[in-house]
């Protein structure tokens, strides 16, 4: 039987694997310092010299798209982190336990599902205030709870398999059984949750630093760049298109990557 | 007379249900009622029944996978492992089958890499696996070759007594003949006891030293195959062997 092309896992791999070293790149190496400025290139469009023009202070825009995207995925990589490694702890001990440990810890998980996450990040900002790691530490609690439900799920199902009982027979720990027989068996829906937990949290940062509430300035990152770009979106259309154009291709990638991945799974 | 490795006295047993969080009510019911029986080493006990007398659960009870019993339940030796009904189910699906072998070594304790994998090896010959086999998925086997991982895993920590619930009823007839063939091997070479689960009287009948005959969580017929099957002193087992086609005197 011919294999069908998985087209969605190649597509995303290659898009997501181009912003990977697009990122890379930025740590090392960007035409310009990102945050020197120059008053005789303001707004200037695209030329040989500025190959994605200038912002409304002469900085280079490629230089700060290049760096932003690091600090946007930086962003995002430590917000799912967070969110990933709280999540299955919290997923394993109430799906796996259940109980009255499961009652609580899923109640509070319930209440802050209640809000949306966005709006949960903007509390915990207010209360410990703005900036790089403080968005990543508000947006991670704010993606704890999907977390947690979803190796919630997975477990209450594994726990039952007779593969769980033998492992109890056979004397291993409940700690064993949950992270090292079980776990692995959530992964097929854990890393699709993850690429698109990837997802929310580049949007997430970018809405955030559009708010002006997440990355602050001189940093430079996607959201950021955008909102600083609203008020020049006729005079310099680029100063927008290019920030955006990234956060799209970026999430685009990943989309695909996360279906590809889910359908390798079958 | 042959050292017992398990020994059951007077094990009652309940199942409760807890309503809802809120509704703290539970409604009990006994599922095991004053069993007593013992396996000695080396021995095949056939444990037959219909479907929900109790058969799973005694075995679980006897594992210490219920909580709410009294009586009691006495091993001899090490702890007994079971080899489950559903070869799809108790095979862990991320793991490969050399690990799976190999966990019950590591849980053990005792045993450097080199020499668990030689165990393992050993275990796959002795199952009647080839060694490449180390290396697939439970999901690349078929369900008989599952169920010869499912017994190796069983016999790792080398148990005196083996559980079989219902080992065998959800493979084939041809492959199952070759499993209880395996068992009776397996048997032989580690003077294992086996306490074979089942519903299908003539493997209970082809196997076993001694039949237990269960019915509504009590033992209500024991004795050898030929006893209880030829001159059957209960009505029910009466009926269990008719309703299987065989014929009584």
């Amino acid at each position: 039987m011919k294999k069908k092309k998985n087209w969605n896992l190649i597509i995303g791999s290659l898009m997501t694997g181009c912003m990977i070293l697009f990122m890379l790149l930025g740590l090392f190496y960007t035409p310009y310092d990102p945050e020197a400025m120059d008053a005789s290139s303001k707004l200037a469009g695209i030329s040989s010299a500025h190959l994605m023009g200038c912002d409304n202070f002469g900085r280079d825009i490629l230089s700060r798209v290049l760096k932003g995207s690091g600090t946007t995925l930086f962003v995002a990589a430590g917000t799912v982190a967070i969110g990933t490694l709280v999540g299955i702890f919290i997923g394993a001990l109430t799906g796996y336990y259940g109980g009255i440990l499961d009652e609580v810890l899923m109640r509070i998980i319930d209440a802050l599902f209640a809000f949306p996450s966005i709006l949960l990040a903007l509390v915990f900002i207010s209360l410990i205030g703005p900036g790089k790691y403080n968005v990543i530490v508000a947006l991670g609690i704010a993606f704890i709870p999907s977390f947690s439900r979803i190796v919630r799920s997975q477990f209450l199902y594994q726990k039952n398999m007779d593969y769980v009982s033998s492992a109890k027979l056979q004397g291993a720990s409940a700690f064993r059984i949950m992270f090292v027989h079980i776990l692995p068996n959530t992964l097929p829906v854990l890393s699709s949750s993850i690429m698109i937990g990837f997802n929310n949290a580049v949007l997430a940062e970018a809405g955030m630093s559009y708010l002006g509430i997440g990355v602050q300035p001189p940093d430079a990152s996607l959201g950021r760049m955008l909102s600083e770009a609203q008020s020049y979106l006729v005079t310099a259309p680029g100063f927008a298109l290019f920030p955006g154009l990234i956060i799209i291709l970026m999430v685009l990638g990943f989309s695909l990557l996360a279906e590809g991945i889910s359908h390798a799974g079958d | 007379m042959r050292e017992p490795v398990l020994e059951v006295r007077h094990l009652n047993s309940w199942y409760e249900e807890q309503q809802s969080f809120l509704n703290k009510k539970l409604s009990k019911r006994q599922i095991l009622q004053d069993v007593s029986f013992e396996i000695a080493e080396g021995e095949i006990v056939g444990l037959v029944g219909e479907s929900g007398c109790g058969k799973s659960t005694l075995a679980k009870t006897i594992l210490g996978m219920v909580r709410d019993k009294d009586g009691a339940v006495k091993h001899y030796s090490n702890r007994p492992q079971m080899v489950f009904q559903d070869p799809y189910s108790s095979l862990n699906p991320a793991r490969k089958i050399g690990w799976i072998l190999e966990e019950p070594l590591r849980l053990k304790g005792g045993y450097t890499k080199s020499q668990r994998h030689e165990k393992v090896m050993e275990m796959l010959e002795r199952v009647g696996l080839k060694p490449e086999m180390a290396d697939r998925y439970p999901r690349q086997l078929s369900g008989g070759q599952r169920q010869r991982v499912c017994i190796g895993a069983a016999l790792m920590q080398q148990p005196k007594l083996l559980i079989a619930d219902e080992a065998v009823s959800a493979l084939d007839v041809t492959i199952q003949a070759q499993i209880i063939d395996l068992l009776l091997k397996l048997h032989e070479e580690m003077s294992l006891a086996i306490l074979f689960i089942s519903h299908d009287l003539r493997v209970v009948y082809r196997i076993s030293d001694r039949v237990l005959i269960m019915k509504d969580g009590r033992i209500i017929e024991r004795g050898t195959p030929e006893e209880v099957y030829f001159s059957p002193k209960e009505e029910y087992t009466r009926v269990l062997l008719e309703a299987a086609g065989i014929r009584t005197v």
